[in-house]
């Protein structure tokens, strides 16, 4: 952890760039409801393994370019990704040492949060929106974070043992 | 830790608040957004590339057969073009003798729509033409065949449009037959508006087009919109139930065109009207 300085920071700065180029890549319509959130995913798992520098300042940045790049509402990602990065950091020596399973549990907790969040924000904007917008995320973000968070390991160690 | 999270979610409402009740973030987000250009470009560019390679490598025959199409297409239209210069002279005399203000053409410019999904929660779709190139906020936007939208956000080089079948959007229309004035609303499919208050008696049936009124100060009059799908009469209630098809391809079109509408004034702020968020 102490060794993440700053040359260990572009690598995670690519792998947020790529998820929120993911999340304005177009997607066939019936696919649009069920895009995992790929910005909260990686920010999850930032969040988890290096707490100290990725926290809740950054997820907040982060998510005031997300609610640029989509034209939402200014600061409704910001909040929720906010919100969901201190709980994960809240609880990270605990996640850290969950089997996989376990941990994919949890993330679906987490991201479900997330997507209240933003429903309650659209509610309470009068945003109108069919509710698959707001499950269809949580599944197929939880079905896609075994594979993210391996990838995301992979990154994390090629940076901090120098492969 | 506790202290940031509660100043960061603070900040969040406020700037929730200042964006969505008073759109004062113009600025801010003109400059959050010339910051995730490039990402836009670099998500659209596969899409253009391919573009450009069936271009480059459709073969001859289909050359061929593409611009005999063309050829007779703009044989068609010029014809139609004639008779249109006609009409033209003639509804001017008309408005003329009516004293009418006389029906000021638009100027048209073309953008192409970027391959890049914008909010999940609505109909938008993201344009390549910005503020530099002389968008504003509440343009309208058209295609060959009939209403898109109108833009709702202008960044420097990209705007972000709101297509007519997204649900909070409305649209004054009149009835192309009979000047019966109403109005359109999305509803989140693409192949569907609805017109939520027209009385049980209006004359109004199937087939019929629906213009653009002009009356909401958005739009400029007499553009195509939609055609009516079917009109159900519901004696207990004070409105019939009416359903629309527009009459552009709202989820299929690349190319749009912006219009900028000299009749109107362009001092007073289009788009108060419309979109209709509460």
């Amino acid at each position: 952890m102490s060794r993440a300085g700053r040359s260990g920071r572009l690598p995670v700065i690519l792998t947020i760039i790529v998820s929120l180029m993911l999340m304005v890549m177009p997607l066939p319509d019936w696919a649009i409801p069920f895009r995992p959130d790929w910005v909260a995913l990686a920010l999850i798992y930032w969040a988890m393994m290096l707490p100290r520098t990725w926290s809740v300042g950054t997820a907040w940045l982060i998510g005031i370019v997300l609610d640029v790049a989509q034209g939402t509402i200014l600061g409704q990602h910001a909040l929720a990704l906010c919100f969901i990065v201190f709980i994960t950091v809240r609880f990270h020596l605990l996640m850290r040492v969950f089997p996989m399973q376990q941990l994919t549990a949890t993330v679906f907790a987490i991201l479900a949060l997330y997507q209240f969040v933003l429903f309650w924000i659209n509610g309470v904007a009068g945003v109108d929106a069919p509710l698959v917008n707001y499950w269809g995320p949580v599944i197929t973000g939880t079905l896609f974070w075994p594979v993210v968070s391996l990838l995301l390991s992979s990154v994390r160690l090629r940076v901090h043992h120098g492969r | 830790m506790g202290i940031r999270l509660i100043v960061l979610l603070f900040a969040s409402i406020v700037l929730m608040v200042l964006d969505h009740r008073q759109n004062h973030l113009g600025a801010v987000r003109q400059a959050i957004g010339a910051a995730v250009y490039p990402l836009q470009v670099i998500v659209d560019a596969p899409f253009r590339l391919w573009e450009w390679v069936r271009d480059g490598t459709a073969d001859r025959n289909q050359l061929q057969l593409e611009m005999s199409r063309l050829q007779a297409e703009r044989l068609l239209t010029n014809a139609r073009l004639q008779r249109m210069t006609a009409l033209e002279a003639e509804n001017a005399r008309l408005r003329d003798l009516l004293e009418a203000r006389a029906q000021v053409r638009d100027e048209v410019r073309v953008a192409e729509i970027m391959a890049v999904d914008a909010n999940p929660y609505r109909h938008n779709i993201v344009i390549d033409i910005g503020e530099l190139e002389g968008a504003y906020d509440g343009q309208s936007i058209v295609d060959v065949t009939g209403v898109i939208g109108q833009i709702i956000e202008t960044g420097l080089t990209t705007s972000q449009a709101m297509l007519i079948s997204d649900p909070s959007h409305s649209l004054p229309v009149e009835v192309n037959r009979n000047g019966l004035r109403t109005i359109a609303n999305g509803t989140g499919e693409f192949g569907r508006l609805v017109l939520p208050f027209v009385t049980n008696n209006a004359d109004i049936r199937p087939g019929d087009l629906l213009v653009t009124s002009g009356l909401g100060g958005a739009f400029p009059a007499g553009y195509p919109v939609a055609v009516i799908d079917t009109v159900n009469r519901i004696p207990q209630e004070p409105f019939a139930d009416v359903t629309a098809t527009p009459a552009a391809a709202l989820d299929q079109v690349r190319e749009v065109m912006l219009i900028w509408s000299s009749a109107e004034p362009r001092d007073k702020k289009p788009g108060d009207e419309e979109p209709n968020d509460e």
